[in-house]
């Protein structure tokens, strides 16, 4: 095996801010995909606990057809097939005059794709707290959404708290399917160095160091959150 | 863009496509053995009362289950003509990536599916006087894999989406196949409808077989 | 105040209720026995509409619970309601477990709703733990927490779905006494429950079921006293027995 070390080339310009910028690419595609995630998700989820038939049939659909389609198909689907299939106005925005076409795409495919997953476990939460919560909320009078809103999804969020940080994680290493559609994220930035400088070696290094770093970072975050909001005298079902 | 959705390319295209399908299956047969068997040793050693080995196996899951498999496809793309001293091509460092990744997921699965057996059992077996690899062989291991076996076809489904990710390094499984048709033929829209289709139909019935199982051996 | 006329359900091919009637009075103190699967919890659950009937009709305060243009959460807020397994819910303090449903469905003010529940934690002897979670509560505590949950409501009539039956043995007794207590202060009253010393003491009517249908509706005096049908003797005779 040849090969010619050279860590400098992480620290020299303009690759030190190739990564720098990489990494802000995959920090604002998952941020913005996630709060898609979580709150497409939680409707979706939501609805798949109602009574109401019609409800539950399309958030199921919903989830199957994200869940059942590889997240990079759907990539696709969004940005070469959406736009033609569109009406010629709406589709020549999308390919013309929407700003950061690559960047939006890619959010809105991440942010739908796992929001079925958002969806799943907001239903398991749901309904692991079972049917006498729910009474209990619609016999002091509250309504549906009420019920929802101040009993059922405050307990489903906290029991919650363990799988969502791991979809979470998701959209972060998702995130790099970005780059099959052109937005220079950080895996798409440390290969560009790579076949730049020949250093593929030590810039898969920095990118698989940051991506350890965030993941380690998030989990100690969330683990603090879940003591947070951890309910006193109660085992938390998702405590490790 | 063309005019008109042709079904005509599609179908002229499905002996390519076919190609290409049988390369996402291979792949996936493959990661799903070498992850399961991998997964299993990394398990035992997860399990193990000896402290390093424990350690290294926990550190090993931990580590990919942090990194993007594109990354660690890149990687291994990257490492493995290296290592080798010679171009091996892709098919065979995306295999390794696969297989190394997968092993990870797989260890946390076999892991959990063994400590869902009672402990009584295990008692039970060492009382019979069964050794620790007889015991794990003929009592653990088979209970384990029963309660384990829809969570493995689940990431089973799971790796065969994922094999699509193999067109970074431009390998002709079923996505890349399309993807020639389609811009060789300027028909985006047929052949990425036709790629997630088929998709959609083999993972939904997939997944609707695995909750049917699920059901009959609910206890 | 409650009426109840040939309610029937069922669940597919499974008939939970056959043709239930009977009523309790403004005032009156109805317990309802049987054995395990005999309806009991579900018909006290169509009173306030958690479970519908699919024949029959209920009404509560001459409002029908099952037509379409009834406003449940209004119905169901001016009827409390206990449960088996307390339901405190638990993420919040008792207090606010008792504010929940006079702010969000009363509209009462924080003040105005705190108010309240300290006067019935005092009432149901908490009024020291208002600020505890529910789980660090005992559950004879936690039960009585939820009757003072249910009568911040304001409520008309009370139902109580086998209030002491997770109960461990030491504390049935403390959630009896608020009952008993309720009871005396003429409280619209529908038990469900198998404690025989709480019926002997301030229940005006006894209805026992079987199989889905109200075998025995009858006064008190008349259930203990006098021959009973055959089933009921040998449910009774268990029950007794313990």
């Amino acid at each position: 095996m040849q090969y010619n070390w050279n860590w400098a080339v992480l620290i020299t310009e303009p690759y030190l801010g190739w990564i720098a910028s990489g990494f802000g690419w995959t920090v604002a595609v998952s941020c913005a995909a996630w709060i898609i995630a979580f709150f497409l998700g939680s409707a979706i989820g939501v609805m798949r606990t109602t009574e109401i038939r019609a409800l539950r049939i399309a958030g199921a659909v919903y989830v199957e057809t994200f869940r059942n389609i590889p997240l990079l198909v759907q990539m696709f689907l969004w940005y070469f097939v959406l736009p033609e299939i569109l009406p010629k106005s709406a589709g020549d925005w999308l390919k013309r005059d929407m700003p950061l076409p690559e960047y939006w795409t890619a959010v809105v495919c991440l942010g739908t794709y796992t929001a079925a997953r958002v969806a799943e476990q907001v239903r398991a939460g749901i309904n692991t707290i079972g049917r006498g919560q729910h009474f209990a909320a619609l016999a002091i009078g509250l309504t549906p959404i009420q019920a929802y809103r101040n009993v059922l999804l405050p307990i489903g969020y906290r029991i919650i708290v363990p799988p969502l940080t791991s979809d979470f994680l998701g959209v972060f290493k998702n995130s790099s399917l970005a780059l099959t559609i052109g937005v220079l994220e950080l895996t798409a930035q440390t290969r560009q160095i790579g076949e730049y400088t020949f250093q593929g070696f030590e810039s898969f290094t920095a990118a698989t160091l940051i991506y350890l770093a965030v993941t380690f970072t998030v989990m100690a975050f969330m683990r603090r959150i879940e003591t947070r909001t951890a309910i006193p005298g109660m085992i938390s079902l998702g405590a490790k | 863009m063309t005019d008109g959705f042709d079904l005509g390319i599609i179908v002229r295209s499905v002996p390519f496509l076919w190609d290409g399908l049988q390369l996402t299956f291979l792949l996936t047969a493959i990661a799903v053995a070498g992850g399961l068997v991998g997964g299993t040793l990394l398990a035992l050693c997860r399990l193990s009362s000896f402290a390093p080995l424990s350690f290294a196996a926990g550190a090993y899951v931990n580590f990919f289950r942090s990194m993007p498999l594109i990354l660690v496809i890149f990687w291994f793309y990257f490492l493995v003509p290296l290592v080798v001293g010679r171009p091996v091509g892709g098919f065979y460092s995306v295999l390794i990536a696969f297989t190394m990744f997968e092993a990870a997921y797989y260890c946390e699965i076999v892991r959990a599916g063994i400590q869902s057996v009672r402990k009584g059992q295990i008692y039970a077996g060492q009382a019979l006087g069964l050794t620790y690899r007889q015991n794990m062989l003929y009592v653990v291991l088979p209970q384990a894999l029963r309660n384990m076996v829809p969570i493995l076809l689940t990431q089973g489904i799971i790796l065969f989406q994922d094999t699509s990710l193999v067109y970074v390094v431009g390998l002709h499984d079923f996505l890349v196949s399309a993807d020639i048709v389609a811009n060789r033929d300027n028909r985006l829209i047929e052949m990425y409808a036709t790629v997630a289709a088929v998709y959609f139909v083999l993972c939904l019935l997939g997944s609707l077989g695995v909750r049917k199982l699920q059901r009959k051996y609910a206890l | 105040m409650i009426e109840i006329q040939n309610a029937s359900k069922w669940y597919s091919a499974f008939r939970v209720l056959n043709d239930c009637t009977t009523r309790v009075a403004k005032g009156e103190v109805v317990v309802i026995c049987g054995p395990s699967g005999s309806g009991k919890s579900t018909l006290i659950k169509c009173v306030n509409g958690l479970e519908r009937i699919q024949r029959g009709s209920i009404t509560v305060n001459g409002v029908s619970v099952g037509a379409p243009d009834t406003d449940l959460p209004k119905l169901r807020a001016g009827i409390g309601m206990v449960f088996q397994n307390f339901e405190l819910f638990p993420h919040i303090t008792v207090v606010q477990n008792i504010n929940l449903g006079q702010i969000k469905v009363l509209g009462r003010s924080k003040d105005e709703a705190t108010d309240r529940a300290l006067a019935l934690l005092r009432r149901v002897g908490l009024h020291e733990q208002a600020d505890k979670y529910p789980a660090q509560l005992s559950g004879g505590q936690q039960q009585r927490v939820a009757i003072a949950r249910a009568l911040a409501m304001d409520p008309v009539a009370m139902l109580f779905d086998e209030p002491t039956s997770a109960l461990d043995p030491e504390m049935i007794n403390e959630v009896l006494d608020v009952m008993v207590g309720l009871a005396q202060d003429g409280m619209t009253m529908m038990v469900v429950t198998h404690e025989m010393g709480f019926a002997k003491k301030v229940a005006n009517r006894i209805v026992f079921m079987d199989e889905g249908q109200i075998v025995e509706d009858t006064t008190k005096d008349e259930f203990f006293g006098t021959r009973r049908g055959e089933r009921a003797q040998l449910f009774l005779s268990k029950i007794l027995s313990h």
